[in-house]
C-alpha cells in the first residue's frame, strides 16, 4: 500500500476462491471434472440482485483489477483507475466481480493447476480453452453468486471480446455489455505478433517441451521476450518517442572511446520482460494468445456478425482509441456497424490518445467521462431483470 | 422539453416507429423527443466530443463519426428517414452528404439557415461585409459554416440531382405566424426545413 491510502480507493481485497464440482464440458470436446475460480468483488450486491457488473480481463491481467492486496502492496490492481468509490465503474453503486479467467496462473484452475487425475501440473496437457468456455464458467460462477442477469458485462481488449461471447451466448443474463479497445475477430498481423511471442517461449530451453514446472524449471527468457515482443504493440510510435525517444541509460557515443551504449527503450523492455517472466505461466501465455486468434465472433453464425449479434438482447457501448494499432479503431467500427445492422442499441466513442492499446487501462479524462456517462445511464436502466434464470441458491 | 422550431416540425414529418439516423445529432436532443412521441429507433452520429458524452447520458444511440470522412459504413436504404439538421452548411461537400443520406435512408429532411434572408442581404449590402447576425455569429474566419446557400440555391441543386422535394417548412422568428416567409421564403425565412427523396413517380408531385 502507499504510505497514504487514496480516497478514491476501494481499500485493501481478499481475494475468493470458489470451488465447482461438476464437470464442465468445453469447446475443444474435453471436459474438466472440477475447477476452481479465483474472484475479487468491490462494492455490496443490492436486494433485488441488478446491479452486478463483470469485469473481463485481458490477455496477462486477472483477478485483482482494483485495490490493494496489502498494506506493504506498491501497486493496485489493473483498473484501480477505473473502479472504486466515485470512479467510472462506481462500487458505491455496483457490485463488481472480476474473476481469474479459466487457464490462467493467479489461482483459477490452468496449466500450472494440479491435474487430478496424474496429481502432477497439467502443463501442455492442459485442454486448449475458448472464450466461449470462460463465459460458460462465468455463468456458472453468476449462478454462485445468485445473479440472474449481470447489470453489465465489460472488457477491454480479449476481455472486450469475452464480453461479446456473453451477449450472445446468454443473451438472457445481460443488460449492458461494454467493449473496449477489441475487435471481432484477429487479423493476420496480429496473430503473426501471438505466434512470435509463443516461439519466443518454445525457443527456450528450460520450456521443456511445456514440462518445465515438472522438471523444474521456468523459461524465463523466453517468457521476458514475449512480453516485450507483445509490449511493444501495446504502446504507440508517438508514446515510445515521447516517454524514451533516443535517451541513452549506458554508454556514450563520444568519438575516441568506446563504452557499450545502451537507449532507455532496451533497459525499459527488458525490465518489463523480466518482471512479468517471473509473475506468469508460460503455457497460460500460449493458452491465452490461442484464445485470442481462435476468436471469430461471428464463425458460428455463417460469418455474418449482423446474424450474430442479433441473438444479442443487451445494449452496446463501444470504444477504441485512435493510437491503437494492435486493435484500432477500424475493428471497433466494424462492431458498431454490425450492431446498427442488427437493429440494437449502441453507443461508441474514439477517444483521442497517444497511449496505443494499453490507452484503455490508463487514465484519459473523456474515456473516464464516457465510462461514467453510460454507467450512470446503467442506474437509470427501467429494465430491470426480467427473466427468470434457475440458478441455486447463493452460497456466498 | 421545448424544441428547436425545425425540430418541432420534423417530429410532425417523422412516422411512428421507423429508422432514424440523425446526422449531427448533438447532445441527441432530436432523437430523444422523437424516442418519446414516436417510438422511432434512431442513431446519432456527432463528432463534438462533448455532446457525445451527453447524448450517452441522455440515453441516445450516438456514434462517433466525422461526416466529411463519408458514411460509407451505412448500407444503402436500411434507414427510413435520415436527418440533418443545421449542419448542411458545416460540410465539405455537402452534395454529396446528400447523396448518401438519399442512398442510406428512404426519405431525408434537412434543415439550413437561409443566407438569402433579408437580414442578411441588407447586412452586406450596407456594410460591405460578410454577415454576423444573431443566428449567425460567427465571423467569416472562424465559421464552422463553410458552404452557406439561400432556398433558391438549394432548389436548384435539388433540381439539378432530381432530388425530389416532399415538403419544405419555412421558419422566421421575427415573424413567427407571418405569411411573408411561406409567400417568399427565400427573402423572409431564417430557417428552411425539406423533406426530401430519390423516387420521382408519375403520381408524385
Amino acid at each position: 500500500m502507499p504510505d497514504i491510502i487514496p480516497e478514491n480507493s476501494i481499500g485493501i481485497i481478499v481475494p475468493e476462491t470458489i470451488n465447482f464440482d461438476e464437470p464442465l464440458e468445453l469447446a475443444c470436446g474435453r471436459a474438466l471434472v472440477s475447477y476452481q475460480l479465483v474472484i475479487e468483488t468491490y462494492g455490496e450486491l443490492n436486494s433485488d440482485k441488478s446491479n452486478a457488473i463483470l469485469i473481463c480481463h485481458a490477455l496477462s491481467g486477472y483477478h485483482h483489477a482494483a485495490g490493494y492486496h496489502s498494506e506493504d502492496d506498491q501497486k493496485p490492481g489493473w483498473w484501480n483507475n477505473h473502479i472504486g468509490p466515485g470512479k467510472p465503474i462506481d462500487t458505491n453503486q455496483f457490485f463488481v466481480v472480476c474473476p481469474n479467467n479459466l487457464g490462467g496462473c493467479h489461482g483459477s484452475t490452468g496449466p500450472s493447476s494440479i491435474n487430478p487425475e496424474t496429481n502432477e501440473a497439467w502443463g501442455v496437457n492442459f485442454p486448449p480453452l475458448r472464450a466461449r468456455d470462460w463465459v460458460n464458467s462465468q455463468a456458472r460462477l453468476a449462478d454462485k453468486l445468485g445473479i440472474n442477469q449481470w447489470a453489465a458485462v465489460i472488457g477491454g481488449s480479449l476481455g472486450g471480446m469475452q464480453a461479446m461471447r456473453w451477449a450472445l451466448e446468454f443473451p438472457d443474463r445481460v443488460r449492458h455489455v461494454v467493449v473496449i479497445a477489441a475487435a471481432m475477430k484477429l487479423s493476420a498481423q496480429n496473430i503473426a505478433f501471438n505466434e512470435m511471442a509463443r516461439n519466443a517461449i518454445k525457443s527456450d530451453p528450460d520450456f521443456k517441451n511445456g514440462s518445465f514446472i515438472k522438471e523444474n524449471t521456468q523459461p524465463r527468457n523466453g517468457l521476458a521476450l514475449a512480453r516485450m515482443i507483445g509490449h511493444i504493440t501495446y504502446l504507440s510510435d508517438e508514446e515510445m518517442g515521447n516517454k524514451f525517444g533516443r535517451t541513452l541509460s549506458a554508454g556514450s557515443f563520444q568519438q575516441g572511446q568506446y563504452t557499450p551504449v545502451e537507449f532507455q527503450v532496451e533497459s525499459y523492455l527488458r525490465h518489463k520482460g523480466d518482471t512479468f517472466s517471473e509473475n506468469f505461466d508460460a503455457n497460460t501465455y500460449i493458452l491465452m494468445t490461442k484464445v485470442l486468434d481462435y476468436f471469430d465472433l461471428a464463425r458460428e453464425y455463417d460469418n455474418d456478425p449482423v446474424k450474430a449479434f442479433s441473438h444479442a438482447k443487451c445494449d452496446f457501448l463501444i470504444v477504441s482509441f485512435l493510437s491503437d494499432w494492435r486493435f484500432s479503431s477500424e475493428r471497433s467500427e466494424e462492431i458498431v456497424s454490425a450492431l446498427i445492422d442488427a437493429k440494437k442499441n449502441v453507443s461508441y466513442a474514439a477517444i483521442t490518445s497517444d497511449l496505443g492499446h494499453d490507452a484503455f487501462l490508463l487514465r484519459n479524462e473523456r474515456y473516464e467521462k464516457i465510462l461514467a456517462a453510460y454507467m450512470s445511464r446503467l442506474l437509470k436502466d427501467p429494465e430491470k431483470p426480467k427473466h427468470s434464470v434457475n440458478t441455486p441458491e447463493a452460497v456466498l | 422539453m421545448s424544441l428547436r422550431t425545425d425540430l418541432e416540425f420534423i417530429q410532425t414529418w417523422i412516422a411512428p416507429n421507423s429508422r432514424i439516423l440523425d446526422l449531427a445529432c448533438g447532445d441527441g436532443t432530436l432523437l430523444q423527443s422523437l424516442k418519446a412521441s414516436s417510438q422511432i429507433e434512431g442513431y446519432g452520429l456527432e463528432i463534438d466530443p462533448e455532446k457525445i458524452t451527453e447524448a450517452i447520458s441522455n440515453n441516445v444511440n450516438v456514434i462517433e463519426a466525422d461526416l466529411d470522412s463519408g458514411l460509407s459504413q451505412f448500407s444503402d436504404n436500411s434507414f427510413d428517414t435520415v436527418v440533418m439538421t443545421e449542419a448542411l452548411q458545416a460540410m465539405r461537400n455537402p452534395d454529396l452528404v446528400l447523396d448518401e443520406m438519399l442512398r442510406i435512408g428512404e426519405n431525408c429532411i434537412v434543415t439550413f439557415p437561409n443566407f438569402g434572408n433579408w437580414q442578411t442581404r441588407i447586412f452586406l449590402a450596407t456594410q460591405g461585409q460578410m454577415p454576423v447576425t444573431k443566428k449567425l455569429s460567427y465571423q467569416w474566419y472562424n465559421t464552422p459554416n463553410i458552404h452557406f446557400c439561400t432556398v433558391s440555391d438549394f432548389e436548384a441543386l435539388c433540381a439539378d440531382k432530381g432530388i425530389h422535394i416532399d415538403n419544405k417548412k419555412f421558419t422566421a422568428d421575427r415573424f413567427p405566424g407571418a405569411w411573408l416567409k411561406t409567400l417568399w421564403p427565400n427573402l423572409f425565412s431564417d430557417t428552411a426545413i425539406y423533406m426530401l427523396s430519390k423516387h420521382i413517380g408519375p403520381n408524385n408531385d
